[in-house]
């Protein structure tokens, strides 16, 4: 944007997105912020609730606890599926393509469906085990928030296998010869070497699978039925089951603030790793 | 300081990838606490043979030797010699001292010993002061003080220098090589070294190994070889050269002469050359006249062109049938004997020039 002489052609060219944005998004959001300050009547009384509300806590309370483990699990997940796909053989590299992407195409919704005839009371899992006389009655597998964090981190690890690959892509290979001809093993070579060098890409992998897990809605919704209820899942109630506009706005906000604030976290970081760091 | 210092016996060894030759029956011997150059353009096979004795490869074939010992399938990490990468692969997330540490801590040794070992290297670098700066933080001379330090701190039998200097600009090359002469000196390790920068090899080598398409073609001390190659590749890769096709080739008392444009030429003998070969004399060894040599070859040229290099200026002279020759003097030879016209005399001793092989 230096030279005056680029600045409006190239404003021209993005203008189609930035208005779509600004009417798809922008004036949306705009309009529930605005019913988080109006509805029912005018004032923050809606933002006090959210703060006192026991109720309205422990779902963003537990929202976090389980977007924390979620981001845990897909990340290490992640890790070693990244490593094996940049590292690994030809035969490894193409079916850890096929396990990562293909399942990336398939909706969430399809995916979700997919655990429950995987999990539920007669999915496969639990009349395997019943068939095989090692449980007497079924399991309960679904509607829980374990079958909500597996289904999560199915649907994450993809998105964290992509800033994990371009950082391993990176690593000198001849610092990992280095750290061999001095005579270390490979799981020394591979904690104080090449974990280090790829740190810059779990932290980048962290921030985007804690940011997306936050407003997941289908998964815990479909998985959880109704028991591990998230903060995307909570609106939605506010919303349209108990008519509670106002709350459900002041929700819908305060998820938008704590996005706004981590993703400022991760743009800072990603300066950072542009300039500081590596050679 | 060279209790360790070893040397390696390399018997036959080779080197295939696939259908590619890169190094073909190599038979050497590395003494120990020599300073032993691999010289040879890119793609000779230099790097792969640094490779091989590092263990970083597996050779095809032969034998490879330590002090006798086979060492021909034992691993990097076990063979532990020390060794210098192009670039340096310093870990960047590691201060300096964390790096020269890194291999003292993989030997499980003491903390307070290693500490000291760190500190006392660091001093001998001439790194003090810059312990705890990350490698970017560090100039490219410092750098490499640093790489040096992490490969020499675990006193390696071996150091492996694979084209170190490639990175620096000429002035601090020439001070990096002196200060890697004197760390040879120090240690009293066996260094092999990489490069494809002759001059480098000349001056800082006490022995020179000429690789080109995977063989190796010539092994002597730096003189030897600049002086006596064995062949035109290593004479023209070992710097500039003139080269004289005759022939008749013929023997007698005073040594083995040659036909060139009617003139007779003469060398030190050589017994294996019939028919036609090359005549071969630097440009350093020849001077410039306006008559006839009285004894000493001769052979009449026109100058061609003029190169002022500060202490020495390069002429450009062809003779009759076209054969370029190039002449090395002293900006005050030149200025002495340039003004009198353009058709002169290169000439040069019996002992300054040497026979090859037509082909090679």
């Amino acid at each position: 944007m230096r030279s005056s002489s680029a600045f409006w052609p190239a404003l021209a060219l993005t203008a189609p997105l930035v208005l779509f944005l600004a009417f798809a998004y922008a004036l949306p959001f705009f309009g529930v912020a605005l019913w988080s300050v109006t509805l029912p009547e005018p004032g923050l009384g809606q933002y006090e609730r959210l703060v006192g509300d026991p109720l309205v806590q422990s779902v963003f309370l537990r929202t976090f606890r389980i977007c924390l483990i979620v981001t845990v699990i897909a990340v290490a997940c992640a890790y070693a599926v990244t490593y094996v796909w940049v590292r690994g053989s030809r035969l490894q590299r193409r079916l850890i393509e096929i396990c990562i992407f293909v399942p990336f195409w398939i909706s969430l919704l399809t995916r979700a469906f997919g655990w429950l005839a995987l999990l539920s009371t007669r999915g496969i899992v639990n009349s395997s085990l019943q068939a095989l006389g090692l449980t007497d009655g079924p399991l309960a597998l679904v509607r829980n928030e374990p079958s909500v964090i597996a289904g999560m981190v199915h649907v994450l690890i993809p998105f964290a296998v992509l800033p994990l690959a371009s950082a391993m892509r990176t690593v000198d290979e001849r610092m990992l010869l280095a750290a061999r001809g001095m005579g270390a093993s490979r799981l020394r070579i591979f904690w104080s070497v090449f974990v280090p060098l790829t740190l810059p890409g779990v932290i980048g992998a962290t921030l985007i699978v804690f940011v997306f897990s936050l407003g997941f809605f289908v998964t815990p919704a479909i998985l959880g039925g109704g028991r591990s209820i998230m903060v995307a899942e909570l609106v939605y109630l506010r919303m349209f089951q108990s008519p509670d506009w106002g709350l459900g706005a002041a929700i819908s906000v305060a998820l938008v603030v704590i996005v706004a604030a981590l993703m400022g976290l991760l743009a800072r970081f990603a300066r950072l790793g542009l300039t500081g760091g590596g050679r | 300081m060279s209790k360790r210092a070893v040397g390696l016996q390399v018997i036959g060894i080779g080197k295939s990838f696939g259908h590619f030759t890169a190094l073909k029956d190599i038979t050497l011997d590395i003494a120990p606490g020599e300073f032993l150059t691999l010289l040879g353009p890119s793609g000779s096979g230099k790097t792969t043979f640094l490779m091989l004795l590092a263990g970083f490869q597996a050779a095809s074939e032969g034998q490879l030797l330590s002090d006798g010992v086979d060492i021909t399938n034992s691993r990097a990490e076990d063979r532990s010699f020390g060794m210098v990468f192009q670039g340096y692969a310093l870990f960047p997330h590691k201060s300096v001292a964390q790096n020269i540490a890194f291999p003292l801590q993989v030997r499980g040794i003491a903390r307070e010993d290693i500490a000291r070992r760190v500190d006392a290297i660091i001093a001998r670098v001439g790194l003090v002061g810059h312990e705890n700066k990350r490698p970017a933080q560090l100039s490219g001379g410092q750098q490499q003080r640093v790489a040096l330090a992490r490969a020499l701190v675990f006193e390696p039998p071996v150091l492996l220098l694979d084209e170190p200097f490639s990175a620096l600009d000429k002035h601090l090359r020439g001070r990096m090589q002196e200060e890697v002469a004197r760390l040879h000196g120090e240690f009293g390790t066996t260094f092999v070294f990489v490069t494809h920068d002759q001059s480098e090899a000349l001056s800082l080598s006490s022995r020179i190994a000429i690789f080109n398409h995977g063989r190796l073609l010539q092994l002597g001390a730096p003189r030897d070889i600049y002086e006596r190659p064995s062949s035109r590749f290593v004479a023209e890769f070992l710097g500039e050269i003139n080269l004289l096709p005759v022939g008749g080739i013929g023997h007698c008392a005073r040594g083995t002469s040659g036909m060139f444009e009617g003139a007779r030429l003469t060398a030190p003998r050589h017994d294996h050359l019939n028919g036609s070969a090359v005549l071969a004399v630097r440009p350093e060894h020849m001077s410039v006249s306006a008559e006839p040599p009285e004894e000493g070859n001769g052979v009449p040229a026109r100058l061609a062109g003029t190169t002022y290099l500060g202490s020495a200026m390069r002429l450009a002279f062809a003779t009759r049938s076209g054969t370029p020759l190039t002449v090395t003097l002293s900006s005050e030879a030149a200025g002495r004997i340039l003004d009198r016209g353009p058709d002169f005399w290169v000439t040069w001793s019996f002992e300054n020039g040497f026979l090859l092989p037509e082909q090679s």
